[in-house]
């Protein structure tokens, strides 16, 4: 199939090289050169100006705090999904399905969902308020509340973006051989040996591609953050925005996406080398 | 693990009872998770419909008390709404036409050609992974303005399109692997052209997959915030719409702009769970 005409491969991935070329590459270089330019010379002004912002200190501890905090408990959460589905016959796609519900929710949908219940009259209060926990409507999204507000964020985030790391994650488990497992218990491997031994290493492909879309995403983070926080909570996708938009300077926000990107970059190249697997493996 | 839940007959009253217990365990798991899922987007649905004087009842209780469908008719009257429903349909049409015609393409050449470049190009398509792309958007407003292209849903469209082909190449790759090359070649030697071969018996095969990969195109353009309020002022989506409004619109608005973004595409994916989920590799055990 491959030799009578070699050009027909090309015509196909031609267009979608071409867009991506004029829209990706593109736009990446001018991103980087839009943030170490000024006036078209080469220079740090708006890397100084970033740092130099009010906000900027802040929005990268966020950021980083956020990631760190929401990660592992997505990973954690979507093996805990994994294995438990994989123990159920019947009603195994009904409760995939539901899992799978937040992929379809967008970041600012699912900041407006956990506002209807941690706002001043929401259900988180009204239900502490029942239990008698508290004895008036308690605030948890205010400037004066920044852990309340953190742990907030990190709830929505883990919400809407558990599914995505455990379809990954299941589809992982599903290339598992049974084999491996039955053998391990044969020589008499409990549970949580065969897990650690067997299952993770075996699914590290699925683990890498989960942890590497799921950090670049919580990178991303912006309007869950709007959503519950406004501008009480500072992130860096979001100081992006507000220089761009309310500021009007192209040249700082540029400096943002590219920091943005450095950070995303290298925790990629972190996962590549620290979970080592074969690139045609990758899904 | 055996998969009788209800053996409660069996001799071994001992191994019963340990094996329910884990069965208990297993489910009112799977119970929990399900709850963290749905419980919340029942609470803001309650929220949208409950109108403004559901919003300062307190304390609350968690049933449907005082709700009607009004409140969400009145949030479709108020200016913009629909236009910017609207507005992200059109972005997420463009999105889900052109991440087919181009992805499709690339991800049948991926699975049925072997030629100089391939693992260039499989590297391109995974680098826009580990790139924050809607941060893209930035530069391209620069360019967007010059071309006409700001503030239109276009615009949007192509920006939309940079998330979603990448996605398209790799899914409809895995698609088109999964129809059998021997149909292909049956059809040509019967004297089919190459083209008519694709058209008549792989497409077909293929279009369940394809349509999956569409309706999740849907969902990425359709969800995506950060690249549509950066492009658009007056001609928004209903997510770019939503945010620049949130500050200054009441709780029982913001709740019902929420259930409007959540039910269009948990619909859609509802509607092709089940291609997804083999798409995905998650449904065959």
């Amino acid at each position: 199939m491959t030799n009578s005409r070699p050009w027909i491969p090309y015509l196909l991935i031609l267009p979608s090289v071409a867009f991506l070329a004029l829209l990706f590459v593109v736009p990446l270089v001018q991103t980087i050169w839009l943030a170490v330019s000024d006036n078209g010379a080469p220079s740090l002004a708006n890397a100084e100006r970033m740092v130099t912002d009010i906000n900027f200190t802040r929005s990268v501890k966020n950021t980083f705090l956020l990631t760190i905090a929401v990660v592992p408990v997505q990973i954690a959460l979507a093996l805990a999904m994994g294995t438990m589905v994989a123990k159920v016959g019947r009603g195994r796609e009904t409760i995939l399905w539901i899992w799978t519900i937040p992929l379809g929710i967008s970041d600012l949908a699912a900041g407006l969902v956990w506002l209807s219940i941690l706002q001043n009259t929401g259900y988180l209060n009204s239900l502490l308020f029942g239990l008698g926990i508290i004895g008036r409507q308690a605030s948890w999204l205010s400037y004066q509340t920044p852990v309340a507000l953190f742990l907030a964020i990190a709830v929505a985030e883990i919400w809407r973006g558990t599914a995505i790391v455990m379809v990954i994650i299941v589809a992982g488990l599903n290339q598992v051989p049974k084999e491996f497992k039955e053998a391990a218990e044969i020589f008499g491997a409990g549970p949580w040996t065969r897990f650690w031994r067997i299952t993770l290493p075996l699914i590290r492909p699925a683990l890498q591609s989960a942890l590497i879309l799921r950090t670049v995403l919580a990178f991303e983070v912006f309007a869950v953050v709007y959503a519950l926080g406004g501008r009480n909570f500072p992130v860096l996708v979001g100081e992006a925005y507000n220089w761009q938009n309310q500021n009007q300077n192209y040249s700082v926000a540029a400096a943002y996406a590219v920091l943005i990107m450095i950070i995303s970059l290298a925790a990629t190249l972190i996962y590549l080398k620290a979970l080592k697997v074969d690139p045609e493996r990758l899904p | 693990m055996t998969t009788d839940t209800i053996s409660m007959t069996a001799d071994t009253p001992d191994a019963t009872g340990f094996v329910s217990s884990r069965r208990w365990l297993l489910w009112s798991g799977i119970a929990a998770l399900c709850a963290w899922v749905l419980v919340p987007i029942y609470l803001v649905a309650l929220g949208a419909l409950g109108g403004r004087q559901g919003v300062y009842v307190w304390p609350k209780t968690g049933l449907p008390t005082g709700i009607s469908l009004e409140p969400f008719f009145l949030f479709l009257k108020t200016e913009g709404v629909v236009q910017s429903f609207l507005n992200s349909l059109g972005a997420a049409g463009i999105t889900v036409a052109l991440s087919i015609l181009l992805g499709a393409p690339a991800g049948y050449a991926l699975a049925r050609y072997d030629f100089r470049g391939k693992d260039s190009y499989r590297l391109l398509v995974l680098l826009t992974r580990a790139f924050p792309l809607a941060i893209l958007a930035l530069p391209l407003t620069v360019s967007f303005i010059r071309l006409g292209l700001y503030d239109t849903i276009l615009g949007v469209g192509l920006i939309h399109t940079v998330l979603a082909l990448p996605f398209a190449a790799l899914v409809t790759q895995g698609i088109f692997l999964g129809v059998p090359k021997e149909l292909e070649e049956a059809a040509w030697v019967f004297g089919c052209t190459r083209i008519q071969a694709f058209f008549k018996v792989v497409a077909p095969l293929a279009l369940p997959g394809i349509v999956a990969t569409a309706v999740f195109a849907f969902v990425i353009s359709w969800n995506e915030v950060f690249a549509a309020s950066v492009l658009t002022v007056r001609n928004r989506t209903l997510t770019a719409y939503l945010l620049t409004v949130l500050s200054e619109s009441p709780m029982h608005y913001r709740f019902a702009g929420g259930l409007m973004l959540i039910l269009p595409s948990v619909v859609f994916i509802f509607a092709v769970r089940r291609y997804l989920f083999a798409i995905w590799g998650i449904s065959s055990k």
